[in-house]
């Protein structure tokens, strides 16, 4: 792993007595020499860079190679944060999301063509207003080949939402948002915490029940403890919204009356302006004033955005940085879904193996190759530790 | 620094006010204590400084309140962020972010303070609160007392002037307690900060504080002065103070040095007695509640069930999502014994205690109690053979009168109607049955969950944390309650953090460290031995074993 740890500092640390020790064993040298993080954006991009790479084959051996090189690289660089477990979760919708796939072929048949029949199932006649849709039949090999192929290809694009989810929080990713945006994104970011909260509540008082000779599973119980559940959770956001206001979320700065309405007037001109220059995009006749419309209401908008967060007098705690590292790691997943679009209109052939005839898949040679770029950011040497280790404070006698 | 004037506070709905007549003022770097029993009104004064009460909780302030010349009543709670840090009783929910270090920064960002200062004070923080090596640590993995220095030190980053904690230690062992008390200490010394701190356990705060500011009764006004002042009036006071009114020293000592330096005369007296034990009482264990008729038929294992003793554990081990809760403990709990399991936070006391009434598997080793195995027997046959109250009381409440509780309790206990609210009656007068049991305080709620409990007749008795929150009063009701219970024949095992309540009531003394059982004999040997867990008596009056004020009350008659 990418961890630096100097000889003699981790394994000489001298208990603190505050800290548990079967806390400490957990990730001693974590705590030492923590490496900066990436910018959260930077793996989204790259994330969604394979993902959008996934969406434009069907090849099941580039497919295959799609989820081993972003598996390879979330089990290389992923943090050691409770984020980061989410990925197996993923793991299982993607699996679920295949076999119901391949479910919905098996017991309503296919609209692809084909000849070789693996099993015909007793087929349920339906009424007659129900004409098209068909419950059982032949399942012909071409059908559940194209529907495996399919849901591969489904199945990978969550996967790379995945690791990205693995490799950087979203929560992280909001914490980037500008300035105006900012106390939005704490509200999502609080959102998001509620319901592994809400989860937790629903055990422990579960598992209350037990305490009271009332038997703790069953649908009755859990309706049961949902009142007290959500009780507990009202109460606590309650707490939360006290707590956040006494440390000062939601502090207005003082701005002028003019900046304020130079502030609305571009944020409301701006949106306008994106309104109608997509639909001038849109429309056959809007086609001369469309896109320049668009932009100026786009770079309105960011204007007003940008004058709105004045009104904020909040600043970052050491926000993630664009790092040359950073750019490679987006960047190749960026290279990743270009090469592949461009291997896609150059030969399609090989992206979208046919089903009629069957045909053994090949690999095509240079897609593949362009996948193996996303390997980059596992490949890159690890990163300096960001701060060496702090001198310990003596030990307190007691 | 922070100045009352004339201040009361009404909250809707109530015809009398929480706290009034409040007019003093604490002068900058003071750290100042406010004490007085549960329910009059400790949070509410506290929660007016930092303006949370009322622009957050509602009612009416009437008076003034200022903070560093800034008048409450026209400053909202996010305007006071600057000059005072809040942290209130439960450290969770006042989290934001998702780890330390973020957490420190939050207050700060904010604030809008410039990247390089927050950069050093982030800093600074982490090493004043030995926080360093847990700064990415995300929160949800933290144990109780580094959570409340996290909590402290979150609102220490904006260097607030005023700091304002609501029962910092009561959830903390009583090293972590100490932890918590040197570094506040150690901010009102250095960087002159003010102090606002509220605490029922005077024995651990007393010592420090420059200050105390009492409120004797609800919506009475409080008294200010010197804490030796104070105590000699005050109806709530640690140990240390109460031995010394006993002995008639004048003025009262604060501090276990002060008392020992006095107590030679005292020790003299007691040279030659000693302190009077009751052993676990003989009896009987209590039957379990007989089943209503129509199911009598179905059971027939109480014969065999009633030699077997309340609680055997053998080599019991348990782990839980990769760390080793428990390992190797051995453990027997015979009828009319009362067992302090004591231990810092983290220990496994409580992992032990729910393994015991089947709520956590055992790796390996065995369990009985009462001669069935706890996690394969149903919750109904439970009940009757062993009861836990929860750290959480409120976990077992889910009606919404009391009277509709106690009903519910009847019938899962399938005792005879009326049982359970007979023992309220007897525990806590004064309920009335058409209270909400939320709107019962700490104390109120922790008494209707042990007669729920009760209900069962379960010849052994749990509770986890039982005096979190609990001021004197309410703690020494609890004492009589449960020596009641043991003398007749129920065994008791009490998870807990007091010292004092661990000296006062139980036989015998198990503490846990890691997991593993370190020490297990009787009380006066296992926490007489022990600095951190001895209580305040046994320190003033070493090298005589003397565990509480009442023995040596009784010893002197």
């Amino acid at each position: 792993m990418s961890e630096g740890t100097r000889p003699g500092t981790s394994g000489t640390r001298p208990a603190k007595s505050g800290s548990r020790p079967t806390e400490r064993a957990t990730r001693p040298s974590r705590a030492l020499a923590a490496v900066p993080h990436l910018h959260p954006g930077a793996w989204w991009l790259w994330a969604l860079g394979l993902g959008t790479a996934a969406t434009r084959t069907t090849n099941p051996l580039l497919l295959a190679l799609l989820l081993v090189t972003s598996a390879y690289v979330v089990l290389t660089c992923r943090p050691d944060t409770p984020w980061s477990r989410s990925y197996s979760a993923f793991l299982h919708l993607a699996l679920a999301v295949l076999l119901v796939r391949l479910f919905f072929v098996v017991v309503l048949g296919s609209p692809v063509p084909g000849s070789h029949v693996i099993v015909t199932l007793p087929e349920v006649p339906l009424p007659g207003w129900a004409q098209g849709i068909r419950l059982g039949g032949r399942v012909t090999a071409e059908g559940v080949v194209f529907a495996l192929y399919d849901g591969l290809r489904l199945a990978t694009l969550l996967v790379c939402v995945g690791a990205a989810n693995a490799l950087a929080s979203p929560s992280r990713l909001l914490k980037s948002l500008p300035g105006a945006l900012y106390e939005a994104g704490v509200a999502v970011v609080v959102a998001l915490t509620f319901a592994p909260h809400l989860i937790a509540d629903v055990h422990r008082l579960r598992a209350a029940r037990r305490l009271r000779g009332r038997p703790d599973r069953g649908l009755r119980g859990l309706l049961q403890v949902a009142l007290p559940v959500l009780e507990g959770a009202l109460e606590r956001s309650v707490a939360l919204a006290a707590a956040m206001d006494a440390r000062g979320y939601g502090r207005t700065a003082d701005v002028p009356a003019r900046v304020r309405r130079t502030t609305t007037a571009l944020t409301l001109g701006g949106l306008l302006g994106v309104c109608a220059g997509t639909y001038g995009l849109l429309t056959a006749a809007g086609g001369t004033y469309g896109l320049p419309v668009l932009l100026a209401g786009v770079v309105a908008a960011l204007a007003g955005l940008r004058l709105g967060g004045r009104r904020s007098p909040r600043t970052r705690y050491r926000p993630d940085r664009w790092t040359p590292r950073a750019c490679l790691v987006a960047g190749s997943g960026v290279a990743v879904a270009a090469l592949m679009t461009l291997a896609g209109s150059a030969d399609p052939e090989a992206l979208q193996p046919g089903v009629i005839p069957l045909t053994a898949p090949t690999l095509p040679l240079w897609p593949a190759a362009a996948v193996l770029l996303g390997l980059l950011p596992a490949l890159l040497p690890a990163p300096l530790p960001a701060r060496l280790p702090v001198p310990l404070p003596k030990e307190p006698s007691s | 620094m922070i100045r009352f004037e004339n201040v009361s506070v009404t909250y809707d709905g109530c015809s009398e006010a929480t706290v009034q007549g409040v007019d003093f003022a604490i002068p900058e770097g003071e750290l100042v204590l406010l004490a007085g029993p549960s329910g009059v009104g400790k949070s509410t004064l506290l929660g007016t400084v930092g303006g949370l009460v009322p622009h957050f909780t509602g009612g009416t302030l009437r008076g003034r309140v200022t903070v560093a010349g800034r008048d409450t009543r026209t400053h909202k709670p996010r305007e006071l962020a600057d000059v005072v840090g809040t942290v209130g009783q439960d450290p969770l929910s006042h989290f934001v972010t998702d780890t330390v270090e973020e957490e420190l920064a939050y207050g700060m960002e904010s604030l809008g303070l410039p990247p390089a200062v927050m950069r050093r004070r982030v800093e600074e923080t982490l090493d004043l609160l030995g926080l360093a090596g847990l700064r990415d640590r995300p929160i949800a993995t933290l144990s109780g007392g580094q959570r409340q220095r996290v909590a402290i030190g979150s609102v220490l980053t904006p260097h607030p002037r005023v700091l304002v904690l609501d029962e910092p230690t009561s959830a903390l062992d009583p090293a972590a307690a100490e932890e918590v008390l040197a570094v506040l200490l150690r901010l009102v010394h250095d960087l002159g900060t003010t102090v606002l701190l509220a605490e029922h356990r005077l024995e651990r705060v007393l010592q420090y504080a420059d200050q105390v500011a009492l409120l004797p009764a609800p919506g009475a006004a409080p008294v200010l002065g010197t804490p030796a002042e104070i105590m000699a009036v005050s109806p709530v006071c640690p140990p240390v103070v109460d031995l010394g009114r006993l002995a008639g020293w004048s003025p009262l000592p604060l501090t276990v040095r002060d008392a020992r330096r006095r107590a030679g005369d005292l020790r003299e007296r007691l040279a030659g007695r000693e302190p009077e034990r009751t052993p676990p009482a003989t009896v009987e264990p209590p039957a379990p509640r007989l089943p209503l008729p129509r199911r009598r038929g179905r059971r027939a294992a109480p014969a065999a069930a009633a030699s077997a003793p309340p609680a055997e554990v053998r080599a019991l081990a348990v782990r839980r999502a990769r760390v080793q809760a428990l390992r190797d403990v051995d453990l027997t709990v015979s009828p009319g014994e009362t067992i302090a399991l004591m231990g810092r936070n983290g220990a496994g006391k409580s992992t032990l205690l729910n393994t015991l009434v089947g709520l956590v598997e055992p790796s390996s080793g065995t369990v009985r109690v009462g001669g069935t195995v706890p996690h394969r027997t149903s919750p109904r046959d439970l009940v009757r053979r062993v009861g836990l109250v929860p750290q959480e009381p409120r976990d077992l409440l889910y009606a919404d009168t009391v009277a509709a509780e106690c009903a519910a309790a009847d019938r899962d206990a399938r005792a005879a109607p009326g049982t359970c609210r007979a023992l309220v009656t007897g525990l806590l007068p004064g309920i009335s049955d058409d209270t909400h049991p939320r709107d019962l305080s700490e104390g109120q709620r922790l008494t209707l969950a042990l007669a729920i409990v009760l209900a069962a007749r379960p010849p052994l008795l749990l509770l986890d944390e039982p005096t979190r929150g609990l001021d004197y009063a309410a703690k020494t009701r609890l004492v009589v309650v449960l020596r009641e219970l043991a003398a007749a024949g129920h065994a008791i095992v009490l998870a807990t953090h007091d010292v004092e309540l661990a000296a006062e009531l139980s036989h015998r003394v198990v503490l846990l460290a890691e997991g593993e059982v370190i020490a297990d004999g009787p009380t006066a040997e296992v926490i007489v031995s022990s600095p951190s867990f001895a209580p305040q008596v046994t320190k003033i009056l070493a090298p005589q074993k003397w565990l509480t004020v009442a023995q040596v009350r009784e010893a002197l008659r």
